[in-house]
């Protein structure tokens, strides 16, 4: 490939490609034989709770990352017992929509068959089942292709789950959206085989490279991620996504996107080569532009993607080093398009509006809160319960945002007191959650993420009453901070579009980042390091101090704290982050 | 001169060669002794001795040193690192030993002459996963001196914490005070680890360099496995028993586990006790405080009560604790009882000898007094219970592993009885009341009927499901120490495969190693239907069948009651369909391998 793009200038700081030896994922992709490996081997091996190091990459291919409870990994290893390894499922669900059908289907085996008996709501707006075992693996897919879910490329280097707005006002509008983010999805899926005949036994047929001509032999260089936004509301966050299409309309009707693109959170603690970047916008395309574009920009980070190393291999490191104008002129060329002149929209909040809203067409939607998206029965709130209660009653369908949240979607008027009461009874509504508790977001770390090198789901319920404490304290209790905590530097929280970003750094030890804003287009910036829980509250309760004193009419913490100079505002990433 | 002396040197040795033989043997220990007089007890027969590489036999000074690599990786950062350094060192003409230190054998380290250890830190100063055992064992009591090790250390870390490198600095510290000494001072590596790792790797090779790439001659030094060597007598026996110290009682059924089986380590020390695989060690037991109280209690008699055995004197509480059995009962205790309370219901089950059996089987004496309460007098109970007697439990390891130590693998008895948990005697002594430290009272018993064929290449098929797989982790141990090149095929099953796979991990280890050619395991919970061991050999009849046609040696241990008999019954099946024979030919054929000593069981 080095050849073909030889007379293509870097207006970057670097070459279009970068030369060296790759990395050793380059070499299993390459070998898996489309994403097979010898995963079948591995499933019909008694021995091991786990997969062979090649086969641990490749499942996630298949929508499945290896795990074990690390509660207890020192105490097996003491027994002698290998860690108890299981598998994290993360559905393919384009815009979160789901049936009542599918959600009795999936709650029973989240029952039936993972150790934590929950569902996971996450970021990439699906769910994810924690804690299958391996003689279980190959019934979860059988179930989810039985009631038409798949987990095909929801992880590792391919385009992952699209993201749409959650937006059920718009009825119209969100349901083209949709349609968008479900036609791109599978217009970039893996055309490979491999997940039908090793999950649900289809035959085997051969593929080569002529099957798989958009993601190719070697698949992307690394992860990437794709939405479809339908301004004012930013819920699934552009900037945390390599593209995204932001939808235009006039008069209602869809004519065409903005095309935002090099969008990304994750980092590595102690390497300035990685930061988080914000999408840079390319301009406007007509509506029957849109696959095409989607293909271009995955192809030419497919092409020019650094697979040296994958530090450096996502879509927002290409786009610095060819630079900006050289990237998109490469997507016009392939797509065979001109960007015209971005149109305008504004993005004016991220979080969902918790309650009931009434849609264009009459149809009511109620929006869930739920905690970390964790929907698991507890003594007092038996939610995961109350989920499938309703969806036992329910006409309309879920949603599930990139909140975390649910939305029960299209309620007719006379079903509404009976979804309410159902949701009151399972403690799916209560009155009192904050503001604060809304807009406050946690990966899942410990005890099944491997890559967790902090607490985040399990610290921020109490972090979160802490801050309500100081709120009060300083007379703002009704306003809200957007706070979020990720338990390492890989960006599932998005921590790295908050007001105030917690990233794990060691066992009770955060990063604290600020100055974000509410709208989300705005990267925060190392405040302390290495701060402990304690260390956490006395920060927070000094700057929401200084801030509830010191700030102008409505201003945000995360507008307060750039504005007082207490971190400097980051303009560009690459210059600014690590500044 | 003596006599036999006189003609040892005139018969069989001119005065240099037992000299020589004389001076080699001076600083020999007993169990070294005895395993070179199997070996040439062996060698004189003619027989195959075992060979085995310097690294492992930690013994010939001529032979070229090994350079051990280690290393300890929560990314893969200390990997890369260390696997270039292997690399680098093989090139200069070292010979290199590379492993993950969650690999290594710490008790190898005392045989160790050239170490170099490259390894990440975890967040708070704690080593990585894969180092935690390594590091412990570094830190305890167990880590021997070593005063022959030259080593460096190269501390991968992040400056940025507190702890920066801590892991490195531990191991430092440690080999240091153990009296190994450093050839190169340890390197502490921030973020940017690569030119410091570099140069240290090239400094620490250019300054080993000469010292191990000396062309020693004898690349391998003979020995033989203790099998087959001649036993020495030991002091200790079953009546004037050894008091160990017990070193380890770890639970390795998982938290989630129906059953508690313990992995005990205990320390021969200087006892001079030599046991072969295949053999068991009697334990001597205490009851449990609390069940001698309960049951004095039960009795409404006094503890400090004095009592009679065979003519010496014990107050209650001692006779119940340490001379008497409690836990054990026997339809003669049911009968005793009956006629002292009077009770019908135990008067119906003495005359049932079946019923009483079962019964006794089913309940401690405290449960039987508790059954029917009556008074008596403590010379008259006393009198009706037998005496305590030693539990033997099928040895797990071998001595040319773990030397001076013995490993046991017991399951906990216990079970629900009176609103209270009733645990086995010896189980409940080793797994509850003795703490790491405390005494154990034990002695060898030896099983000739249960030995790995003498001839290393004979292939062996082990069936050894729970805690039968004690003597078949021995067996791996041994084979693996003598570089027996037999195949080895081990079949183990248990409730479920999360919480009760017996050493799972070392099984993993032995397969990836290649010492273990097979392993089929069934674990009867984990699927609506019950799946057992010989299930698992029933679905591999055509290779159970040809291995025994070549050759293969057959063991099962565990389970008397079921597990052996369907096993037994499982293989004349295999057995007569692969061979095209009848059942009764079958039952002949298994029949001959027994009388050939290819077939053995140790069950209970």
């Amino acid at each position: 490939m080095t050849t073909e793009f030889k007379d293509i200038k870097s207006t970057g700081d670097g070459p279009i490609i970068v030369e060296g030896k790759h990395a050793d994922n380059e070499r299993l992709k390459l070998e898996s034989n489309y994403l097979r490996g010898t995963i079948v081997e591995d499933l019909a091996d008694r021995m091991t709770g786990g997969f062979t190091p090649d086969n641990y990459q490749l499942i996630r291919t298949h929508g499945m990352y290896q795990q074990d409870d690390r509660d207890i990994r020192a105490e097996r290893q003491k027994q002698k017992l290998e860690p108890l390894h299981n598998v994290m499922l993360r559905a393919r669900m384009p815009g979160g929509i789901i049936t009542p059908k599918q959600w009795l289907a999936i709650d029973k085996f989240a029952d039936d068959y993972t150790s934590y008996g929950s569902i996971r709501l996450t970021t990439r707006q699906t769910f994810q089942f924690h804690g299958v075992l391996k003689p279980n693996i190959k019934l979860m897919h059988q179930t989810l292709n039985s009631i038409g879910i798949d987990g095909i490329a929801t992880a590792g280097d391919v385009n992952r789950n699209v993201l749409c707005t959650s937006n059920p006002i718009e009825s119209e509008l969100h349901q083209e959206a949709y349609e968008w983010a479900k036609k791109i999805s599978e217009h970039l899926l893996p055309k490979t085989k491999a997940y039908a005949e090793i999950w649900l036994d289809a035959e085997k047929v051969e593929t080569t490279e002529h099957d798989e001509p958009i993601l190719g032999k070697s698949y992307l260089p690394r992860k990437f991620k794709t939405t479809v936004v339908i301004p004012p509301k930013n819920d699934i966050d552009v900037h945390a996504n390599d593209l995204n299409f932001v939808a235009i309309a006039e008069n209602g009707k869809l004519i065409g996107f903005n095309v935002l693109v090099g969008g990304g959170l994750a980092m590595t603690h102690g390497d300035n080569s990685t930061y988080p970047r914000k999408a840079d916008d390319f301009g406007f395309i007509s509506i029957d532009k849109t696959l095409d574009v989607a293909e271009a920009v995955v192809t030419t980070q497919r092409d020019w993607g650094n697979r040296v190393n994958r530090k450096n291999a996502k879509t927002k490191y290409t786009l610095d080093r060819v630079g900006i104008e050289t990237f998109k002129a490469e997507v016009e060329k392939r797509a065979g398009v001109t960007f015209g002149e971005s149109r305008s929209y504004e993005f004016t909040s991220r979080g969902d509006s918790i309650g009931w809203v009434e849609g264009f067409d009459g149809k009511n939607h109620l929006t869930l809160f739920v905690e970390n998206g964790r929907l698991i029965d507890g003594p007092d709130s038996p939610i995961k319960t109350g989920v499938a209660e309703i969806a036992k009653v329910h006409k309309g369908d879920f949603r599930m945002t990139a909140n975390q949240n649910l939305i029960v979607a299209g309620v007719a008027a006379e079903d509404k007191a009976n979804i309410e009461t159902l949701a009151r009874q399972y403690g799916l509504i209560k009155d009192e959650t904050s503001n604060q508790r809304k807009n406050s977001m946690a990966c899942v770390a410990f005890p099944t993420c491997p890559l967790a090198m902090a607490e985040a789901e399990r610290y921020l319920p109490g972090l979160v009453t802490d801050v309500e404490g100081i709120l009060a304290k300083h007379k703002v209790a009704d306003e809200h901070v957007i706070l979020r905590v990720t338990g390492c530097p890989n960006g599932c929280g998005r921590a790295m579009l908050a007001e105030i970003g917690l990233v794990g750094k060691g066992p009770g030890k955060y990063n604290m980042y600020l100055g974000g804003n509410h709208a989300g287009t705005r990267v925060p910036k190392l405040y302390k390091d290495g701060v402990d829980e304690a260390g956490i509250l006395t920060e927070i309760d000094q700057l929401v101090g200084r801030w509830s004193t010191e700030r102008n009419d409505n201003e945000g913490f995360g507008d307060f704290t750039i504005r007082a100079g207490i971190v400097a505002e980051v303009k560009v990433s690459k210059r600014d982050f690590h500044a | 001169m003596l006599p036999g002396q006189k003609n040892l040197n005139q018969t069989m040795l001119d005065a240099n060669q037992l000299a020589s033989l004389q001076e080699a043997i001076a600083t020999y220990t007993p169990l070294q002794l005895a395993w070179t007089s199997g070996y040439l007890a062996a060698k004189s027969e003619g027989g195959s001795v075992a060979v085995l590489p310097t690294a492992t036999a930690g013994a010939s000074a001529q032979a070229q040193p090994t350079l051990t690599i280690l290393f300890s990786s929560q990314t893969g950062n200390a990997k890369g690192v260390a696997k270039k350094l292997a690399e680098n060192a093989k090139a200069a003409g070292i010979t290199v030993n590379f492993k993950n230190v969650s690999e290594y054998k710490p008790k190898s380290l005392k045989s160790e002459t050239h170490l170099l250890i490259v390894t990440s830190t975890n967040g708070e100063g704690e080593p990585p996963d894969d180092a935690i055992e390594f590091h412990e064992f570094l830190a305890s009591k167990k880590a021997p001196k070593l005063p022959n090790l030259q080593y460096s250390i190269l501390a991968l870390g992040d400056s940025s914490y507190e702890f920066y490198c801590q892991t490195g600095k531990d191991f430092d510290e440690r080999l240091k005070a153990l009296g190994a000494t450093a050839v190169t001072p340890r390197v502490d590596c921030d973020v940017d680890y690569e030119e410091d790792a570099q140069s240290w790797s090239a400094n620490v090779i250019d300054t080993l360099k000469d010292d191990l790439t000396k062309s020693g001659d004898a690349g391998l030094a003979p020995v033989v496995s203790l099998s087959g060597a001649t036993e020495v007598e030991s002091q200790y026996t079953k009546q004037t028993p050894y008091e160990a110290e017990l070193l380890v009682s770890q639970k390795i059924t998982g938290r989630d586990s129906a059953k508690d089986v313990r992995h005990v380590e205990i320390d021969l020390g200087e006892s001079g006790l030599t046991y072969q695989v295949g053999d068991a060690l009697g334990v001597w037991f205490e009851n449990s405080a609390a069940l001698v109280e309960e049951l004095i209690a039960t009795l409404k008699l006094s503890a400090d009560e004095k009592v009679s055995i065979k003519g010496e004197s014990f107050t209650l509480s001692q006779a119940l604790t340490s001379e008497l059995e409690i836990t054990q009962t026997a339809p003669a205790f049911i009968e005793f009882w009956a006629s002292i309370s009077g009770d019908a219901k135990l008067k119906a089950l003495a005359e049932d000898k079946n019923a009483a059996r079962e019964y006794a089987g089913e309940h401690q004496i405290v449960d039987i007094v508790k059954a029917a309460p009556s008074d008596v007098a403590a010379q008259v109970f006393v009198d009706a219970l037998r005496k305590i007697t030693p539990r033997l439990y099928s040895i797990a390891s071998s001595q040319a592993e773990v030397e001076e130590e013995v490993h046991l693998t017991v399951g906990l008895v216990s079970y629900e009885e009176n609103g209270a948990t009733r645990f086995g005697g010896a189980s409940g002594f080793l797994a509850n009341d003795a703490e790491e430290g405390a005494t154990v009272k034990v002695f060898v018993e030896h099983n000739d009927n249960f030995r790995l064929p003498a001839d290393g290449n004979t292939p062996v098929i082990m069936v050894g499901p729970g805690t039968g797989v004690a003597p078949f982790r021995a067996f791996m141990q041994e084979r693996d120490a003598s570089d027996a090149e037999g195949d080895n095929w081990m079949f183990f099953g248990d409730q479920t495969f999360t919480q009760d796979f017996l050493y799972q991990v070392e099984w993993q280890g032995y397969l990836k190693s290649g010492l273990l050619t097979k392993m089929d395991v069934a674990f009867s919970r984990d699927q609506a239907e019950k799946v057992y061991v010989q299930d698992r050999i029933k679905e591999n009849a055509k290779e159970v069948f040809e291995w025994l046609e070549r050759g293969a040696h057959l063991y099962i241990c565990g389970d008397a009651n079921r597990m052996a008999k369907d096993v037994h019954n499982t293989l004349v099946d295999v057995i007569a369909t692969q061979g095209g024979l009848t059942p009764e030919q079958a039952e002949d054929y298994l029949k001959s391998l027994r009388s050939n000593k290819r077939y053995q069981k140790d069950v209970y």
